[in-house]
């Protein structure tokens, strides 16, 4: 390391050798430094799981345009839209079919712990509106009282799943009926529900007595290959002017979702904070450290300035120390972070897990903030007079 | 200006403080100092003695009158050329002023590394060769922490010494050690700098030194009362 920096910095790697010095400080200091990288990992974690898991849904889909309610913020939120608007816009020539979407919440009464499944309702005569690797199973669906079941779901052991098959099949109640799961999909429990799970229009309706067919939860529009999706969005909301809906592409949809879920919603907006409180006690951290080495070593900085060091040279000693503390500090912050994450992922089945991104953002934003911390602690050696040595 | 002088002041003045609190701490001092001397500059207590030594040492702004150091002029010069002046002067102060966490080797080879593009390995001879001069090369790699007031003292001297500067300047450096080692410090600054024609300016209030000055500089209440210049044996009294 000593002689790296020596490399670096063309000179005797003084930064090194005085953060070094005393063990116990530099320790204390790599672990504050570390602490705040493991505070930024967790919650950039927590962030990025409940980004994965607020889109995760809108893969289930096939669908170029839908349409929702004005106040229909995420897949399972806000009121429902009256049918007659799909038919209203297959006035569009470039719009080739319609689906209504429902969705609810079902509890799986399994005695000791329920499994809620966020439930999707849709046209088993239409699969082209799924995801091909659930599309194979709409036929299943034709059958009422059918359902397919989120193999991943939380709560659900992996086993259990496994033996889900149309020979082996899988009877449970749920909203005071009995359903028969056939087959499962990877879909992943989420921050809403402990799972999906898909039934037909007509299964859902039986499942919700106060729903109605005439008034789904989203209309999902597909267009025909080759129309401009923002056109054909556009002159749907001149066709249909009912300022109780809202209009959108559907990839727009899933993105103004997750900007909902991360701003609005408390808890994105709580995991945003935590990320903004863990840089913030890393600067501290840093500052503190590198501000109270420059103010033990006044009396060293002064000779040295005596001795024509200029101030480029006391930056680069702070610059240097506070390289080591981001990167030395950074490396257990790393190694704890990912652990974490993992016990976190295995404990809440949250699709919780370090990826090489966050590891690089994180690892610049620790270097980027530590050199800045640094810089400002340099403001101190104004006060190395080398005059007042003599 | 004179070729053998490597310092000259001409009614050097100074002021500390501003406005109501501004106090005059040197009056017209005029003095020069021939290559390879050793100086001493005594005088009581806030006399302006450290006063001289800054300023000669481009360590403070010169305010009024002129001085030459290696034939550039201060009063007005920029902070970066007083710093490049610096380069080619050597300091010691009354206290070692070592960097605890670094070594004997390593606090000297400070004294070169400030003239960028000096290689390592030159470094490190220069430095291990400086130490050696003060007597210390069993102590090369000894954290300063572990060395005694003396050695200390005798690192700092080495690191003054080590880039080879044109002129020392030394605020009584031997007011922290006992008899002894006061001793072998000014014999190490003197024997040194006749050896490397080195000028030597030397603050101090100890009278064992002065048997060794080439010339004694007497300062009261911020002017030179007294200059001595020692011929052969006996100093010379000559009054300003
Ligand atoms: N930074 C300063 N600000 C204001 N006044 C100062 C400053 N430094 C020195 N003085 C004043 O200038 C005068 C000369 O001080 P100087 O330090 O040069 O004396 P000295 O001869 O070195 O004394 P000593 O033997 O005690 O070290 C004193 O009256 C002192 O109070
Ligand atoms: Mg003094």
């Amino acid at each position: 390391m000593s002689r790296l920096l020596q490399w670096v910095f063309g000179r005797l790697p003084i930064g090194w050798l005085q953060l070094t010095h005393k063990r116990g400080g530099f320790i204390a200091a790599l672990s504050g430094v570390a602490f705040a990288n493991v505070l930024v990992f967790v919650q950039l974690g927590i962030m990025n799981s409940m980004a994965t898991a607020t889109l995760r849904p809108y893969d289930f889909f096939l669908a170029d345009i839908m349409i929702s309610a004005a106040d229909a913020n995420a897949l399972a939120e806000g009121g429902n839209v009256a049918r007659q608007w799909m038919l209203q816009s297959f006035a569009d020539s470039d719009v080739i079919a319609g689906m209504g979407l429902f969705v609810g919440n079902a509890p799986w009464d399994r005695g000791d712990k329920d499994i809620t499944f966020t439930t999707f309702g849709v046209d088993p005569g239409q699969p082209g509106f799924l995801a091909p690797d659930i599309a194979g199973d709409a036929v299943l669906l034709q059958v009422q009282d059918v359902a397919i079941l989120d193999r991943l779901a939380r709560g659900l052991s992996r086993e259990d799943a496994a033996a889900i098959r149309p020979q082996t099949p899988l009877s449970f109640e749920t909203q005071g009926r009995t359903l028969t799961a056939l087959d499962t999909f990877a879909g992943g429990g989420g921050f809403g529900g402990d799972g999906y799970m898909l039934v037909s229009d007509q299964t859902f309706l039986s499942l919700f007595a106060s729903r109605t067919s005439g008034a789904p939860d989203h209309i999902l529009l597909r267009l025909r290959s080759g129309a401009d999706v923002a056109v054909v969005t556009e002159r749907l909301r001149g066709l249909i002017s009912d300022d109780k809906i809202r209009i959108r592409s559907f990839a727009e949809a899933a993105q103004e979702d997750l900007r909902y879920q991360q701003t609005q919603r408390p808890t994105g907006v709580i995991f945003g904070f935590g990320v903004l409180i863990g840089v913030l006690v890393g600067l501290v951290i840093v500052y503190q450290v590198l501000s109270a080495d420059v103010a033990d070593h006044l009396r060293e900085y002064a000779t040295f300035k005596a001795m024509g060091y200029g101030p480029w040279f006391f930056l680069s000693i702070v610059v240097e120390e506070a390289l080591v503390l981001g990167i030395l500090g950074f490396l257990p912050g790393l190694a704890v972070g990912t652990g974490i994450l993992t016990l976190m992922g295995k404990v809440t089945t949250l699709p919780l897990a370090m990826t090489p991104g966050m590891a690089v953002i994180v690892f610049a934003g620790t270097v980027i903030f530590s050199v800045l911390s640094g810089v400002i602690a340099t403001r101190r050696l104004a006060a190395a007079d080398p005059a007042d040595l003599f | 200006m004179n070729r053998d002088m490597i310092v000259e002041a001409h009614g050097l003045n100074h002021w500390f403080g501003t406005g109501e609190a501004r106090k005059q701490a040197l009056f017209n001092i005029n003095l020069a100092l021939p290559r390879g001397s050793l100086t001493v500059l005594m005088g009581p207590s806030g006399s302006g003695k450290t006063t001289v030594l800054t300023l000669l040492g481009c360590l403070r702004a010169v305010q009024d009158g002129s001085v030459q150091l290696m034939g550039q002029e201060l009063c007005g010069a920029t902070e970066a050329e007083l710093t490049a002046l610096r380069w080619r002067l050597g300091f010691i102060f009354q206290s070692h002023n070592l960097h605890e966490s670094l070594t004997a080797l390593q606090n000297v080879m400070m004294g070169v590394q400030v003239r960028t593009g000096v290689k390592d390995d030159l470094t490190r001879r220069a430095a291990a060769r400086a130490l050696s001069l003060v007597g210390l090369s069993d102590r090369v790699d000894y954290l300063s922490a572990n060395l005694s007031g003396g050695q200390k003292q005798r690192v700092a001297v080495a690191r003054a010494l080590v880039g080879n500067p044109a002129m020392v300047l030394a605020d009584e450096p031997t007011a922290a050690l006992d008899k002894d080692s006061a001793a072998e410090v000014v014999d190490l600054l003197k024997r040194l700098g006749a050896e490397r024609g080195t000028t030597t300016l030397l603050v101090t209030h100890d009278n064992r030194i002065l048997d060794r000055a080439d010339r004694i500089l007497t300062l009261e209440d911020g002017r030179i009362v007294a200059s001595k210049v020692s011929t052969g044996d006996d100093l010379d009294e000559t009054l300003e």
